[in-house]
């Protein structure tokens, strides 16, 4: 890398005689400043955002200060808002879906980095990507129409009968089973966030030495405890860095939700309640916004929802660039 | 496993025994997981098969969308996502290749590289929605009103991350020994990049490029409130403009039964569309690396 850079300063330094004859060197310097330009536009869109949300929503975060974060009332006839309840309905359908899915995700990237055999290993893997990069609305969609009357007639009837008798966890899976809710939510952005985790832990799981993998077997370990105490120690940074990126998604997720949540703005102890999240509040009233108030308040829900995922991604990748960084060239 | 039975005493016997039977229990558990993520998979391909190919016939191409009770189909909406989708990824494509070049060919390990890397993945993963919101904010209050214009320039910020991203990536996978060789020959640092590393990192590009096209054409947040809708045919960019995506948002959530159906066929059609694109993509960037 460094030797590039010195035969580019000679390479720039030829006579001048040849400059100018050749006319060759207005070039450099122009293609130069143009790439850097547009790598430039790459961070003024970033802060671009933070700007213009930020004054966007000025009048509702002067109105209400801090308190807009944990105030629970979303009235437009008031025009009194705040940003709790989606706030934990974002949280709480994120955490749904990590509870599903990195477990899930930690056991398909087990399956195709310990015993898949080799032929089958690529299909596999491939159809895990094709799911993720299946278009949001599509599970919405699907969710809405194949998921929820399943969900309505078997899975949540189920789960009233058995968890809902639970002492303590038992508030969690109360109330009619009517399928929409944030449960159901949960479970899309699960499916959904599950090839993300899966692809990227796949990677760091590869990542590992065959020789500590080979030294365990030696010693007699099973395959189980290959992975379990030997791979993932090893690779644990970057398995946290994959289950933030999912995290990062799944806070996000707009359309799915909006699909099968419900839209409800109510704090309810039941998961199988209907509620709402930040993005899917904006995604069904943002166009019917009517009143200065109202629409800063949703664009304030965006500044909040936007510096969540800004954190919780930002935190991930550092945590991925570390393990890149013991291997090498990413 | 290979250890001989017989040295071993009963209590390490049943020691072992409960390892190797946890082993297999996590090892069937975790083939189970995968079924179950595959048939899911599977499930959704069918599911939208089934009610898709049952609204696909010729006026689904030909007729704009209907109010609900009347014929119609998605003509008007098809043309507004080939539109926006063909504009903003055309925008994205020079701004994406070009900011991807910089990181891989001059600013390389650097700190402002390593910034500028780590501002795009957050880009590239940022909520969509809150791209919509942005847009809204500098186009639509800008001009005053929705419009397919400020769909594109949604779509385009969408689309920029994704084309750096591949393109750095590819770049920087050309050994340096061809740049050198260029460079002894006297070449120019810019013709080096576009006649030496454009030429190799050709497919791979594309391939980010073809992948920005799919991740563009499915998108629905971002255009909720930047191009809108519209229930007639249009081509007037400066208008709001139907699209795919919020039809079928709009549809799917209907009471009427005629427009849910056309909401599977537009669902059928984006589903296609953007899992043979990245298929093409995989395939052309496979025949690459190896």
């Amino acid at each position: 890398m460094q030797d590039i850079k010195k035969t580019s300063s000679v390479m720039t330094d030829t006579p001048k005689s040849h400059r100018r004859s050749r006319g060759l060197n207005w070039g450099d310097p122009f293609f130069k400043s143009a790439t850097f330009l547009f790598a430039m536009l790459v961070l003024t869109i970033l802060s671009g955002i933070v700007i213009v949300l930020f004054i966007d929503a000025w009048p509702a975060l002067k109105q209400f200060g801090p308190a807009f974060i944990w105030t629970s009332s979303w009235n437009p006839v008031k025009d009194s808002y705040g940003a709790f309840v989606p706030l934990v309905g974002t949280i709480e359908t994120a955490v749904i879906a990590m509870v599903i899915g990195v477990p899930f995700s930690f056991g398909m990237a087990f399956f195709l980095t310990e015993m898949c055999p080799h032929w089958l290993r690529q299909p596999i893997a491939i159809a895990i990507e094709l799911l993720a990069a299946v278009p949001s609305i599509i599970y919405g969609i699907w969710g809405l129409f194949v998921l929820v009357p399943i969900c309505q007639k078997y899975v949540e009837p189920f789960l009233i009968a058995t968890l809902g008798s639970v002492p303590i966890l038992g508030h969690l899976f109360q109330g009619p089973p009517i399928g929409i809710g944030v449960f159901l939510a949960g479970i899309i952005l699960a499916l959904m966030i599950l090839p993300f985790i899966t692809s990227v832990m796949r990677e760091v799981f590869a990542a590992v030495p065959a020789v500590l993998r080979e030294s365990a077997y030696g010693l007699g370990a099973t395959r189980w405890e290959v992975v379990w105490r030997v791979v993932l120690p090893y690779s644990r940074v970057g398995v946290v860095g994959a289950v933030m990126l999912g995290l990062g998604r799944a806070l996000g997720e707009t359309m799915a939700v909006t699909f099968v949540i419900g839209n409800a703005h109510r704090l309810s102890m039941s998961l199988l309640a209907p509620g709402t999240t930040i993005s899917a509040t904006l995604a069904n009233e943002f166009t019917e916004a009517d009143g200065e108030l109202y629409t800063a308040s949703l664009i304030a829900l965006g500044l909040v929802l936007f510096i969540l995922t800004f954190a919780v991604l930002a935190i991930g990748k550092r945590m991925l660039l570390r393990t890149s960084g013991k291997g090498g060239l990413a | 496993m290979s250890v001989p039975a017989t040295k071993l005493n009963t209590m390490n016997r049943a020691h072992v025994r409960r390892r190797l039977r946890f082993d297999s229990a996590m090892t069937v558990l975790s083939l189970l997981m995968t079924a179950a993520v595959l048939v899911t998979l599977g499930a959704i391909l069918v599911t939208l098969l089934y009610n898709g190919l049952q609204a696909i016939k010729p006026s689904l191409f030909l007729e704009s969308t209907p109010a609900p009770g009347s014929e119609g189909g998605l003509a008007n909406a098809i043309f507004g996502s080939l539109v926006m989708t063909a504009i903003s990824v055309a925008i994205a494509t020079p701004v994406g290749v070009m900011a991807g070049t910089f990181l891989a060919e001059y600013a390389r390990q650097s700190k402002l590289a390593e910034f500028v890397r780590f501002i795009n993945d957050v880009l590239l993963s940022a909520p969509s929605i809150i791209i919509g919101l942005f847009v809204y904010g500098v186009v639509v209050l800008g001009m005053g009103h929705f419009s397919a214009w400020a769909g594109i320039a949604a779509l385009a910020i969408i689309a920029v991350p994704i084309i750096v991203r591949t393109t750095e990536d590819m770049l920087s996978l050309i050994p340096d020994s061809l740049r050198e060789a260029g460079a002894a020959l006297g070449t120019p640092r810019w013709k080096v990049i576009t006649y030496i590393s454009y030429r190799a990192a050709f497919q791979g590009i594309l391939t980010g490029i073809l992948l920005a096209i799919a991740r563009v054409s499915g998108e629905t947040a971002p255009l909720l409130f930047t191009a809108l809708n519209n229930q007639f045919w249009s081509t007037n960019l400066n208008a709001p403009m139907a699209n795919l995506p919020v039809v079928i948002f709009q549809f799917a959530m209907s009471p009427y039964e005629d427009w849910r159906s056309l909401a599977w066929g537009g669902a059928l059609l984006i589903t296609t569309a953007v899992l043979a694109l990245n298929i093409v993509a995989r395939l052309s960037s496979k025949g690459k690396r190896s």
